[in-house]
């Protein structure tokens, strides 16, 4: 299929080009083209074990902390190969940040957590850090819920307001895209929906791929949608056209639900 | 090599055939019950025969307080048959071969614990994981033999009056420490959530960085077991310590190294006089006495250690 259908004269922050991902004899992603849309929301969704974390995690090359795994093709960011050799991924990793499906705050405090990125970057006045703190916490609308309490454990908050830590703690080091991996899924309702404000917002700012399960998430939330099956892309476009007018009959029955 | 795509594995998986699980169907309340007595039976009785113990050293170490003035437990000498109970001596040698054994064993032991447990590949670590462990169970007087056969000589070659020393405590004491606080420190690092570290990488921390800045803390209350143990078993080992020391218990002449120059511990005197003493006499009940601060040290480490890991446990809210 084109990886280009859409709207063609937006820049591209990540284009893939025919790529291929494996752990050990198991191919997981099978021939993937396509484009990810600067400053715009990209929903990646399909069933359970098609391959959406695996490629989410290939955007940052996460993957390479499983000994099996081996990677073909492209993906280049701002049009350099991230699996060129000689590519350094802690440098990678600071660019594209990544939030994950089970809110994974450091046993710190509030803090600390945001603090964390800027701190391992070599920022260590603390009058700077407490300014990143506060705009970082601000920016996932969270500093008035929590500007009195920075000393408090984040394993004290609510799962809602963990995941919400987790994507300031990623902000605080400026990334250029963030992904997210089901960040909602063991979210409730509401807290979901701040969830999806805050990409809106945060979509201003950065470049955002979320994987999700939920196809009303994807129908809300993004611009851009992919559909996966079995380790390959069976449709991208832009969302509201995926959802109406889907191109694929497995993508019709998977969005009318009589699939997955 | 040949490959499998997912297509393939979800033929392959509708050909097996589904296994259902069995189901347990046994009611399972008193049964729980009962384990629930019997574990609160150990716990209760565990406690009461500590408290027993101490107890009992409190009965037979008491009346050295009587006996014996707290002047003269400061003295700098012990020598029981001229009613010499200096006590700084015995207090002395503990101390300095258990800050030895310390200062020995837990740098090292930390960092073959993150090598094992962050940085060998897995193969490798469950090939010395064992092997470390194993270690752990060499009869201290096993060790003592070789200190003294093998260490002592060494450390006399090496310049020191005579091989027998704080020093060659320390040694011995630290390598029978390294392997609790390895295996220790290794599980509790192990036990630190993948989600961690994953979380620490994907904002651009370097190995390095996540292990020291979010997995050892999140490992805080293992590691400090792990040394806490280290220590307790430094500050009660006996025979080898008796065996490699020298025994001296003196502190009138200082070597201008401390730790070149023969010192006795508390454990090694109980251990050499205990024998020869008449029960009920003064210097038993300072035997005992000698026991009794023992207890305290031991107590007051535990303590320590448990105040260090207890924020953080608190704010996990376990509950029983
Ligand atoms: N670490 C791994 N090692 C081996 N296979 C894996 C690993 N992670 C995922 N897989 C396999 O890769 C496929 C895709 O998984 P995943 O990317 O997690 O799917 P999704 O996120 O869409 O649910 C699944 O078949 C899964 O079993
Ligand atoms: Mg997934």
């Amino acid at each position: 299929m084109s990886a280009t259908e859409g709207n063609t004269n937006q820049e591209n922050k990540i284009l893939v080009n025919d790529f291929d991902f494996y752990y050990g004899d198991f191919k997981a992603l099978i021939g993937l083209n396509l484009p990810i849309r600067t400053n715009q929301i990209t929903a990646l969704i399909g069933p359970s074990g098609c391959g959406k974390s695996t490629f989410l995690r290939s955007l940052n090359r996460m993957n390479d902390t499983i000994s099996v795994a081996r990677a073909d093709g492209e993906i280049l960011l701002d049009g350099k190969n991230i699996y060129a050799p000689g590519v350094n991924v802690v440098d990678l990793r600071r660019r594209v940040g990544m939030v994950f499906q089970k809110p994974n705050p450091f046993p710190q405090s509030i803090y600390d957590n945001v603090a964390f990125g800027p701190r391992v970057m070599g920022l260590n006045r603390e009058r700077n850090l407490d300014e990143i703190v506060e705009e970082a916490l601000q920016s996932v609308v969270m500093w008035d819920e929590v500007k009195d309490d920075l000393k408090k454990s984040a394993m004290e908050l609510t799962p809602g307001q963990q995941q919400r830590l987790c994507i300031a703690r990623t902000v605080a080091v400026k990334p250029e895209v963030i992904l997210m991996d089901e960040p909602c899924s063991k979210l409730d309702p509401m807290a979901t929906l701040q969830v999806e404000e805050l990409m809106r917002r945060l979509a201003d700012e950065y470049t955002i791929v979320i994987v999700t399960h939920s196809m009303q998430q994807a129908a809300r939330a993004s611009d851009f949608t992919g559909f996966f099956w079995l380790g390959e892309l069976i449709e991208f476009g832009e969302t509201f056209s995926l959802f109406t007018q889907p191109k694929k009959e497995l993508t019709e029955a998977y969005i009318t639900g009589r699939r997955g | 090599m040949s490959v499998v795509t997912p297509r393939q594995r979800v033929l392959e998986e509708h050909r097996q055939p589904h296994q259902i699980p069995d189901e347990e169907k046994h009611s399972t309340n008193r049964k729980e019950r009962v384990i629930e007595f019997i574990i609160k039976l150990c716990g209760v009785s565990a406690i009461f025969i500590i408290a027993l113990i101490f107890l009992f050293l409190l009965r037979e170490g008491l009346p050295a307080l009587t006996q014996v003035a707290i002047s003269d437990f400061a003295d700098a000498r012990w020598y029981p048959i001229e009613g010499k109970y200096g006590f700084t001596p015995l207090l002395f040698g503990t101390l300095l071969v258990t800050a030895g054994a310390v200062i020995i064993a837990v740098p090292l032991g930390l960092v073959t614990a993150i090598y094992l447990g962050e940085i060998a590949p897995t193969w490798l670590r469950d090939i010395l994981k064992p092997l470390i462990e194993i270690l752990a169970g060499i009869p201290s007087i096993v060790l003592g033999f070789l200190g003294w056969l093998v260490l002592a000589p060494l450390i006399q070659k090496a310049g020191a009056p005579t091989g027998l020393t704080a020093l060659t405590g320390s040694l011995i004491l630290g390598y029978m420490a390294l392997p609790t606080i390895i295996s220790i420190a290794e599980d509790a690092l192990y036990a630190v959530p993948k989600e961690y570290r994953d979380g620490a990488l994907a904002i651009g921390a370097t190995r390095w960085q996540t292990i020291w800045r979010v997995v050892m803390p999140a490992a805080k209350t293992g590691t400090v077991t792990a040394i806490m143990l280290g220590i307790g078993r430094a500050i009660g080992e006996t025979m080898a310590v008796m065996m490699v020391t020298g025994n001296a218990a003196n502190i009138n002449n200082f070597q201008a190294n401390i730790f070149l120059q023969p010192v006795r511990t508390m454990t090694a005197t109980i251990a050499a006089e205990m024998g020869e003493v008449a029960q009920g006499s003064t210097h038993y009940s300072v035997l005992f006495a000698i026991g009794i601060v023992l207890f305290l040290i031991t107590f007051a480490v535990n303590s320590i250690a448990a105040r260090i890991v207890g924020k953080q446990s608190r704010s996990r809210g376990s509950s029983l």
